[in-house]
Formats: structure tokens, C-alpha cells, sequence
């Protein structure tokens, strides 16, 4: 019985319970107030005393019986491991390399779900537009009543002009406000987020949505306000469409990721293609709240339709260019990507 | 307290380091994330509600019309950099999840990155508030057939963390991220110190101590350090049982306990340096 005075689990842990202890204080301040906080000595005793705590636990477990210890040490094993192999971006660097890399990078991955989601749009678009045209009662098939807001195939030419270039009494902020929860930055979100079941809901909502904006041209074009509603459109439309159809390409990447994982499991490939996707998705919220901005100021202050087209086109042109340009791949592309 | 010592097995997944080390991980159960959420929302609720206030009483605007303005903008950033604010942090996790001592943790060797809390944070408007807004959906602007089939459709998402074995949720899966606990357990004093004194009362022949393996002595160890009185005095009699032990005039069940606990462990401990782990008290190795 005399092995049983000191046991050797009892031991070890009496040596080695020191050096857990200083692990689990520099943990604590990482935790509380930042790396910054921790002394010179302390940033240099982290790894050592990390490697050392992770040793001590697969010597425990292949040695001692003392369950408070294994579970003490892989508890905190845990939170170093987390730590030091946790994301070490200042949030600063991170905003910069979203907006020169991972932004239009993610963009022009997704070049051909774009392309695809453009096509749906304007085909649905164009398909609208024939129908009303040749049946105004089409219009009331698309169009709901609450958005309609009284721009009906019945209302006369002066009322539909009057609505083009006065939004009511509202002011900028108002509608800049009330945009964020609109009907279209709401389509965008579903689209994104209805992608991963297989692609049909996000097809079915781009559709829908080239629906109403074909039906909205062909009653404006009909009275012969085609050019001008060209002009009310196009100002936050190029940006903001352009977003709608960003969003639906994002949905249908996570959308063909989940349907056809390849020699990858279904959830990896989706996680893989959700990667790029919400990064894709981060820009295009930014993106419509340019377009709420250009909505709710831009479209309000200028009435001209010349300079509406200017401005849109510029938009449009600027965004293309920014996403499409050929540039530079650095090395470490898709470093902070998962 | 010495954490969490039974059950740990189902909700395990291994997580091994670059040094080559599983590092067991647990998963986060559905009560304590459902718990986080409802904790982060109602800071989340409390601090919209104090911003309400602020704006129009605290001068910061008269104009009715610009004060909700402002306030439909505050409202918007909070709810939706809340939860992406704090994953992004050290701890990586919420308010609502450090109470519930769980956090945010990426599923491959990856480390956690901003990407992947950004999208598992995108989709919780789709899971949580889509489905909510079917079933509120007015009567008037929708058939209430359609209105029924989206609550189910949506429904997959709001339930879709029950029906997979990592609890994800729609958002974890597409980020490439899953909860886990997070608690930070005491190092729990070693039972086996306690006895020293007791070794003179109590010496245990090899025979009594070979009766039992790894799985009782961690039962054991989970008794004595929950040390409730009838629990221990049943579990002191029937050890006595088993190992024909007789009970002295003034044996007190607990330091009983602990002084064969310290033996059994001692003996398994030795056995295990030989490369034997006795499992348990039918294994016959």
C-alpha cells in the first residue's frame, strides 16, 4: 500500500499546476481587455505555455484518472487553441481588403450566376412589358396594389408625369428610412437567402420582380413617358437592380453548391460556396444603401432627365467597372475566407 | 465545481490542433442557445427601447417625423451588427452566449473568420423573421393558403438545428461555423490529497480494490464531489457490499469513500502505466 501516500497523477499535477495557472491569467486578459494589455513577457510565454498545457493534457489522459483535471485542461487547452489560431485582423485591415479585394473578387467569381440572374430578370422583364402592353389588365396580375400607389394603366398621363418627378411631401431622410425596409432591399435579402434551396425560390422572386418592372415601364411607355421613366428608374435603378441581381447570383451560388456538391459532402460544399457568397452579399447591402441614398436625395434634387441618365449610367458604368476590371491576384488571396 | 462530468460523450466532436491534439469539443444544446437568443434579444430590445427615449426626450430631435427616422436607422444597425460585433470579438460570442457559456467556433482547422460570422449572422433575419411574418401576414394582402404554406416552408429553417446532428443552423452551415460550450471549469481540488490522513484507518487488501474499473471510479468521484447525504451513505453500503468490507464503529460514509476512492484510483493508475485501462467492473483485463 505504500504507492497509494503519493500518487503519481497527484504528482503530476502538483508540478505542472503553475504553469496552468499563468495560462488561464493571460487567457483571462486576452479575453477581457485585448491582446494589447498583456506584458512583453507574457506575449512570449503564451505559445510555450500553451504547447505545454496541451502536453499536459494527453499525458493526463493517458495517465490519470482524475476527472476534474481532464476536463480543467481541455477546457483551457480549448480557449489558448481559440485564441491563438482565432482571426488575428485588425477590423480596420479588414474593411480595407474587403473593398479592394475580397468585394470585386467574390463579384467576379460569380460572374455566370449573375449573368444567369441578369437574363432572368430582364427576360421576365421584356415578357411583362409585351403582355401589358397588348392587355393592360396584365398590369394588375403583377403589380401589387400597395405598390402601385396609384400608378395604374387607368390613370392619365398628367398624373403618372406628376408622380415621376414629386415623391409627395417626404423628405430625403424619410425615404432614405423608410427604403432600408422596402420592398426591394427585402426581395434581395430573400433572394440571398432562399438560394440554397436549390436555386428555385431566388429564380421564382428575380422573375417576379423583372415581372413589376416590366409592367411599371409599359403603362409609363404607353402615355409616351418612356423616355422619362427611363430617367426616374435608372438614377438609383442601376445601382440598385444591379444589387437585386448580385443577391440573386449569391443565393444560386450556395443554391448549385448544395444541389451538385461535386466529390465534396453537401455541407462542405455548401459552406465552401457560402464563403464567397456573403461576401458577395456584404457588398450588396452597401450597395443598396447607396441606392437608398441616391433615392431618396438624389432622384428629389434633380428632375432633369438628361443628368437622371447621366448619373445612372455613371453608376452602372462605375460599379461594372469596379467589379470587372482585370487586376492583380495577390498570393494570399482568400486568406481571411474560411 | 468541476464542470460538466457526465454526458459528455454524445455532444462530443473532435477538434484536433496543428499540434496533433483532439481537443474533444462539446457541443452547444439546444436549451442553452435558445436561452442565448432570447437573452441577446432582449438587450437587444432594452437598448432600442433606451434610444427611443433618448431621441425624444433627450432633445437629440423634436421634429416627430425626423426622430423615427432616426430611429428606424438606429434600430437597423443594432439589430443587425449586434450579434456580428461581438462574435467578431475575442470570445467570440454575445452577451446572451457568454452567459450561456457557449460560443462561436469555426467547424473545420480554419480559424473563425469575419466571412463566416458575417454570413451565419445574414441568415438569422431569414430564419427567425421570415417565419414570423408569415404567420402575421395581414389577411387581406395575401390567400391564406399561400400565408400557411410559407410558415411550413419556413419552418424548415426555424427548426432545421433539430434535425441535424450538429445542431446547425441554416446560417452555421452556410458559414462553415457551429456552437460550442465554452465553460471555464475551476481546476477542482484532487480527491485523491484529501486522504492522507485517513490512511491509517483504512487499508483496502488487493482483492477489494480490484473491484471495480475507470467507469465507477469516475461514478465515484462525481458522488463524493456532489457529497449529498443519502447518495453517499448508499453508495458507501453498497461498496461495503461488494468489497465485504465491515463497518467500524465511528466510519464516517464520506472519508470511506474517499479513502477506497483513493485506492481504486491508485491501483487503475498503476495498471494504466502498464498499458491495462479497466473499463469498467465487468472488464476482466
Amino acid at each position: 500500500m505504500a504507492g497509494q501516500i503519493t500518487l503519481k497523477s497527484h504528482r503530476f499535477r502538483t508540478e505542472r499546476e503553475q504553469s496552468w495557472r499563468e495560462l488561464e491569467l493571460i487567457l483571462k486578459a486576452i479575453e477581457g481587455r485585448g491582446m494589447k494589455s498583456l506584458s512583453d513577457e507574457q506575449i512570449v510565454a503564451l505559445p510555450r505555455l500553451y504547447r505545454s498545457t496541451l502536453s499536459s493534457l494527453s499525458v493526463a489522459r493517458a495517465t490519470s484518472l482524475d476527472q476534474g483535471v481532464i476536463t480543467y485542461l481541455e477546457s483551457l487547452s480549448a480557449r489558448a487553441y481559440y485564441i491563438l489560431y482565432g482571426s488575428q485582423v485588425s477590423l480596420g485591415k479588414r474593411i480595407s481588403t474587403f473593398f479592394l479585394r475580397d468585394w470585386p473578387y467574390a463579384a467576379k467569381m460569380l460572374w455566370k450566376e449573375t449573368a444567369i440572374s441578369a437574363a432572368l430578370t430582364l427576360l421576365a422583364a421584356v415578357l411583362a412589358f409585351i403582355l401589358v402592353r397588348n392587355n393592360p389588365d396584365w398590369f394588375y396580375t403583377f403589380m401589387p396594389d400597395s405598390m402601385a400607389a396609384g400608378r395604374t394603366p387607368a390613370a392619365s398621363a398628367e398624373t403618372l408625369r406628376e408622380t415621376l418627378y414629386h415623391d409627395g411631401d417626404a423628405d430625403g431622410l424619410g425615404v432614405f428610412a423608410s427604403f432600408l425596409f422596402s420592398h426591394n432591399s427585402k426581395v434581395a435579402m430573400f433572394a440571398f437567402a432562399l438560394g440554397f434551396a436549390f436555386c428555385i425560390p431566388t429564380s421564382i422572386l428575380l422573375m417576379y420582380n423583372g415581372f413589376i418592372l416590366g409592367s411599371f415601364i409599359a403603362i409609363f411607355s404607353e402615355k409616351s413617358l418612356g423616355f422619362e421613366v427611363g430617367g426616374w428608374l435608372i438614377i438609383h435603378g442601376a445601382t440598385e437592380i444591379f444589387a437585386i441581381i448580385l443577391a440573386g447570383a449569391a443565393g444560386m451560388h450556395i443554391g448549385k453548391a448544395v444541389a451538385f456538391p461535386g466529390e465534396l459532402s453537401r455541407t462542405e460544399s455548401a459552406s465552401k460556396a457560402g464563403a464567397t457568397a456573403s461576401l458577395l452579399m456584404a457588398g450588396v447591402i452597401i450597395m443598396l444603401f447607396f441606392a437608398g441614398m441616391l433615392e431618396g436625395f438624389g432622384r428629389q434634387l434633380i428632375t432633369n432627365d438628361v443628368v437622371r441618365y447621366a448619373i445612372g449610367l455613371g453608376t452602372l458604368a462605375t460599379w461594372l467597372l469596379y467589379f470587372y476590371t482585370p487586376r492583380r491576384r495577390d498570393e494570399d488571396l482568400g486568406g481571411g475566407q474560411s | 465545481m468541476a464542470g460538466v462530468l457526465s454526458e459528455r460523450v454524445v455532444d462530443q466532436r473532435r477538434l484536433i490542433t496543428p499540434e496533433g491534439i483532439d481537443l474533444r469539443v462539446q457541443l452547444a444544446d439546444i436549451g442553452a442557445r435558445i436561452g442565448a437568443y432570447f437573452i441577446d434579444q432582449i438587450i437587444i430590445y432594452v437598448a432600442l427601447f433606451a434610444a427611443f427615449f433618448l431621441i425624444i426626450f433627450g432633445g437629440i430631435s423634436t421634429a416627430p417625423e425626423i426622430a423615427i427616422t432616426i430611429f428606424i436607422l438606429v434600430s437597423f444597425f443594432l439589430r443587425n451588427f449586434y450579434y456580428m460585433f461581438f462574435e467578431m470579438g475575442p470570445k467570440a460570442a454575445t452577451p446572451g452566449k457568454r452567459i450561456s457559456k457557449i460560443r462561436v467556433a469555426s467547424r473545420s482547422h480554419a480559424r473563425l473568420s469575419a466571412n463566416a460570422v458575417f454570413a451565419r449572422n445574414a441568415l438569422r433575419e431569414i430564419e427567425i423573421n421570415l417565419p414570423l411574418s408569415f404567420l402575421f401576414m395581414s389577411r387581406d394582402s395575401v390567400d391564406g393558403w399561400i400565408a400557411l404554406l410559407g410558415l411550413l416552408w419556413s419552418g424548415i429553417f426555424l427548426f432545421f438545428p433539430l434535425f441535424n446532428k450538429d445542431r446547425l443552423r441554416a446560417g452555421d452551415l452556410i458559414a462553415g461555423t457551429w456552437v460550442v460550450r465554452a465553460p471555464k471549469p475551476m481546476l477542482a481540488n484532487d480527491l485523491a490529497e484529501e486522504k492522507v490522513d485517513l490512511d491509517s484507518t483504512y487499508s483496502f487488501t488487493p482483492e477489494q480494490v480490484e473491484a471495480y474499473g475507470v467507469h465507477e471510479l469516475h461514478v465515484l468521484e462525481n458522488v463524493i464531489r456532489a457529497n449529498e447525504l443519502q447518495t453517499v451513505m448508499d453508495v458507501a453500503d453498497r461498496i461495503r457490499n461488494k468489497i465485504k468490507w465491515s463497518k467500524g464503529m465511528s466510519e464516517d460514509d464520506l472519508d470511506f469513500l474517499k479513502a477506497y476512492y483513493a485506492a481504486l484510483r491508485g491501483r487503475l493508475e498503476t495498471r494504466l502505466l502498464f498499458g491495462v485501462r479497466r473499463k469498467d467492473k465487468f472488464d476482466k483485463s
